[in-house]
């Protein structure tokens, strides 16, 4: 199975129903999406397919050939931050910073979907993604920045 | 291989999870660090001047630390470079950067000239482990002294070298500088070609809170940047040459026995290894899927136990199965004649508050990678107790602790939930059998049903009150929760107070905060029952029964910044809850709506918290607000569902944790005691949040709640 991650051309084998965060983390080596659930109720392994946020813990990986994945080591590019990491990086509010993946993978979705999202919406955006450390406060104010800039 | 009893063991949170007879001798910590430091300064902790708190939850633990232990120790390099060497483990507290904030202040050196080696078996000296928010106030302490008594060396050598004298030098910038003859030397130049090693003096003078310049500030956190590009290894993330993946077969239900189970099928597979040991069935695979084929192609057969209460019956369970002894370890001073206190009180109040199980669901699970190297375990495995886990491990494969390393990467949360070594010992089992490195992560349905709970609780409260506001008697007894927060903490004539243990039917074990969750609960609940009781606002009837005037700032200082005595929204309900625990105060005010179908909705919360002179306020506050975050679930929804031996709601699609939509208007007020030492900050800051909301309930015309969950469908019965 041929797979486009953050640009680049992966040729995996693999069962067609194994999931697409199986296949990045074991398979591609790319472990920053996180399992945290299993069942997508989580977010910590939120994913971009086509721009579109997806919990990659139940997507099948057959599901994603012939499309453009981004996970968050796609984000920065040659050593420059993507807007939403700098805002992340600026407001420092994550504590074990497991959930910070699939936050910061969701926020760069909405921001791309509305540059200028009203707090309930951002809470709307957002509600899929648990921080069990219970830093939502400075997400929403990272979020907040990054609309910003 | 020795099956770990800790699936029976209700182990009491602060007593049993600590290794018995915990301590390394000096002589070998002390060759540990020869060996790895070489040349330079080295300044070691050693244990006798550790505790010099006068907190009494401390004084068993002084016990078991031998004289001659040591703690921690820093070395600085040739190259100027300083290590940090702690037992200590960050999990999300960020305390690697505020111990870094408070070496760097006492050492006078750049923040980016340190590196904190935390939690590594190898190269730390032992350390119980990081629970009990006591890294700040002991590690804190420890290091800050050791700079300081680095600083002060450093300074006698310059002066030696120079021939001057040390009142003519100052320590600035990782550099001894000579005020007079305007010279200046590097830290690292200084102690060149020797191997010096110094204990702490026990004369060392530290900077004064009020003069710090790095300790205090809010500096970025030490390798946020990693976390946030997705480049940090979690031990979930880890992958060595040649990993197999592994998987356990689990009991249908707690209490089952393995009869029999046929593993022909799954070791006939290609790459498969399984393992087979007494109740303990696991196998290991090239990858994920293959180890669930592998797994599910055994058929086991069990004997399940029966007789199993559930959590509709639990808290007739809990008392029914108390043990009669007494628990008096935190309970304060039983004195007085409290039934008498009770018969002669104006008023009196008696009332069962009931506390449901509650997870502790850190985001990453319970994860290990176990490595065996000529007879020598590695295991790298999330957990607050790394040198705990090396005695599990020693124990269950009869080996010498030095030929167990483990080693803990800052890793996704614990909250106090990741104390055993569970992963870790599942993981070298399949690794001898293998003769691969085995990595074990476990499910998030395996983390809610076999790791361990906060405890489930009941806790019964009798007082009585006079006319005037005087608290005359104070009955408590506590069943199972735990000891923490027990005691009461306004002052009482008459009072007794007990935690009576029980037989447990789920694993249970720490939580932040342990139970002083419950038992503050219980206690602000009643408080403020007993205000309303004699029509006395809440806060002036807690303020009239308290002498800590710390308890009383907090108390106030929420108040004021809640508006307590300002203007009310009709139809809402205004709440106040505090305490104080291991170290830190916390005050705490909620103000909640109930809507025409009794739907209860927290609009706001506005907390106070104090624990000492601030280290880092920014980190702080955020212990702070993650606390009440936190505190949220287990005050309005959270519960554990059981029944027969099995998990009802095992995955995060029906165990409910706070989401952004849950969060209230926040609003924090850290009172910074400069005078004062620095204390831990995880835990007290979660006891107000659930009493507070309670009363709020109460006082806007709902129920008295006395069940945590307070809410678990969202609207008032």
């Amino acid at each position: 199975m041929v797979l486009n991650i953050n640009g680049k051309r992966h040729e995996v084998t693999v069962d067609p129903d194994v999931d697409l965060l199986t296949v990045l983390r074991d398979y591609i080596g790319l472990t920053g999406s996180k399992y945290g659930c299993g069942e997508g109720a989580c977010g910590a392994c939120t994913v971009l397919v086509n721009d579109k946020p997806s919990k990659s813990c139940i997507t099948p990986v057959s599901s994603v050939a012939g499309k453009e994945v981004t996970t968050i080591e796609g984000l920065e590019i040659n050593g420059k931050l993507h807007a939403v990491q700098q805002a992340f990086l600026t407001i420092d509010g994550f504590q074990c910073s497991y959930c910070a993946s699939g936050m910061i993978m969701s926020a760069v979705s909405l921001l791309k979907d509305k540059p200028s999202p009203s707090e309930d919406a951002i809470i709307k955006a957002m509600n899929g993604n648990i921080c069990r450390c219970g830093t939502y406060p400075y997400i929403l104010k990272a979020i907040k920045l990054a609309s910003k800039s | 291989m020795k099956n770990p009893d800790y699936l029976s063991h209700p182990f009491e949170p602060t007593k049993d999870e600590l290794p018995p007879g915990a301590g390394l001798h000096f002589a070998m910590d002390r060759r540990k660090f020869l060996k790895l430091t070489g040349g330079g300064l080295t300044v070691a902790f050693v244990f006798h001047d550790l505790f010099l708190f006068k907190d009494e939850t401390l004084a068993t633990e002084t016990a078991r630390v031998p004289a001659s232990g040591v703690g921690a120790w820093i070395h600085i390099g040739e190259d100027g470079k300083v290590t940090v060497y702690t037992g200590k483990v960050e999990v999300g507290q960020n305390i690697r950067t505020s111990l870094s904030q408070i070496v760097a202040e006492e050492l006078m050196v750049p923040l980016s000239s340190i590196t904190m080696i935390m939690g590594d078996t190898d190269l730390v000296p032992f350390d119980a482990g990081t629970f009990g928010s006591r890294t700040t106030p002991q590690m804190g302490t420890q290091l800050r002294r050791a700079a300081a008594t680095a600083r002060e060396a450093l300074v006698e050598m310059a002066a030696k070298n120079w021939n001057a004298t040390a009142e003519s030098l100052k320590a600035e910038n990782g550099m001894i500088v000579n005020t007079v003859a305007n010279k200046k030397i590097g830290y690292g130049k200084l102690t060149k070609g020797q191997q010096l090693v110094m204990p702490i003096s026990d004369n060392v003078k530290t900077i004064a809170p009020k003069d710090w310049k790095v300790a205090g500030k809010s500096v970025p956190r030490i390798n946020e940047r990693t976390f946030i590009t997705g480049k940090h290894v979690y031990v979930s993330d880890m992958k060595l040459p040649g990993t197999l993946y592994g998987k356990v077969l689990r009991a249908p239900s707690y209490g089952a026995k393995l009869l029999e189970a046929d593993i022909s099928k799954a070791s006939s597979m290609a790459g498969v290894t399984v393992v087979k040991d007494g109740n303990f069935i696991g196998v290991a695979a090239p990858d994920t899927r293959t180890a669930e084929k592998a797994l599910q192609a055994i058929l086991p057969k069990w004997e399940e136990s029966k007789d199993h209460p559930s959590n509709k019956n639990i808290f007739d369970w809990l008392v029914k199965n108390a043990s009669a002894a007494r628990d008096d370890r935190n309970s304060g001073s039983t004195k007085g004649d409290v039934e008498q206190g009770l018969s002669g009180a104006d008023f009196k109040h008696s009332q069962t508050y009931n506390i449901h199980y509650i997870a502790h669901v850190p985001l990453e699970p319970r994860a290990a990678v176990a490595e065996w190297k000529e007879g020598k375990l590695t295991v790298w495995t999330g957990t607050q107790r790394p040198f705990g886990v090396q005695q599990e491990l020693a124990e269950v494969f009869k080996l010498n602790k030095e030929k167990v390393r483990v080693i803990m990467p800052d890793t996704g949360s614990g909250y106090g939930g990741k104390h055993s070594g569970d992963a870790a010992i599942e993981a070298a089992r399949l690794a001898i059998e293998a003769k691969k490195p085995v990595k074990i992560v476990w499910s998030r349905e395996e983390e809610f049903v076999w790791a361990y709970f906060r405890p489930g609780g009941v806790i019964e409260v009798s007082a009585g009150v006079s006319k005037d506001g005087t608290i005359t008697a104070w009955k408590f007894n506590n069943y199972n929760s735990g000891g923490a927060g027990l005691a009461t903490q306004y002052k009482v004539a008459s009072q007794q107070i007990a935690h009576l243990p029980s037989n447990s039917p789920l694993r249970q074990g720490s939580y932040r905060g342990l139970a002083a969750t419950a038992n503050v609960f219980a206690r602000e609940c009643h408080m403020s029952d007993l205000a309303t009781l004699i029509k006395m606002d809440p806060l002036a009837f807690r303020v009239k029964n308290l002498e800590d005037d710390r308890f009383i700032a907090v108390l106030q200082a929420a108040a004021k910044a809640f508006g307590w005595n300002g203007a009310k929204t009709p139809g809402h309900g205004y709440g106040i809850a505090g305490g104080f625990e291991k170290g830190g105060y916390v005050g705490c005010c909620a103000e909640v709506a109930i809507n025409s179908n009794k739907e209860v909705k927290v609009v706001r919360i506005t907390q106070a918290f104090e624990c000492g002179a601030i280290i880092h306020p920014n980190h702080l506050e955020n212990q702070v607000i993650g606390s009440i975050v936190q505190g949220l679930g287990g005050a309005l929804f959270e519960a554990v569902e059981f029944a027969s031996g099995k998990i009802g709601n095992h995955g995060l699609s029906s165990y409910r944790v706070p989401r952004f939509s849950d969060i209230p208007r926040i609003e924090i007020v850290l009172i910074d005691r400069k005078d004062l030492p620095s204390a831990g900050a995880g835990e007290a800051a979660i006891v107000g949040v659930a009493p507070a909301i309670r009363n709020a309930i109460v006082d806007a015309g709902g129920a008295a709640l006395n069940t945590l969950p307070l809410l678990p469908n969202g609207a008032l019965p």
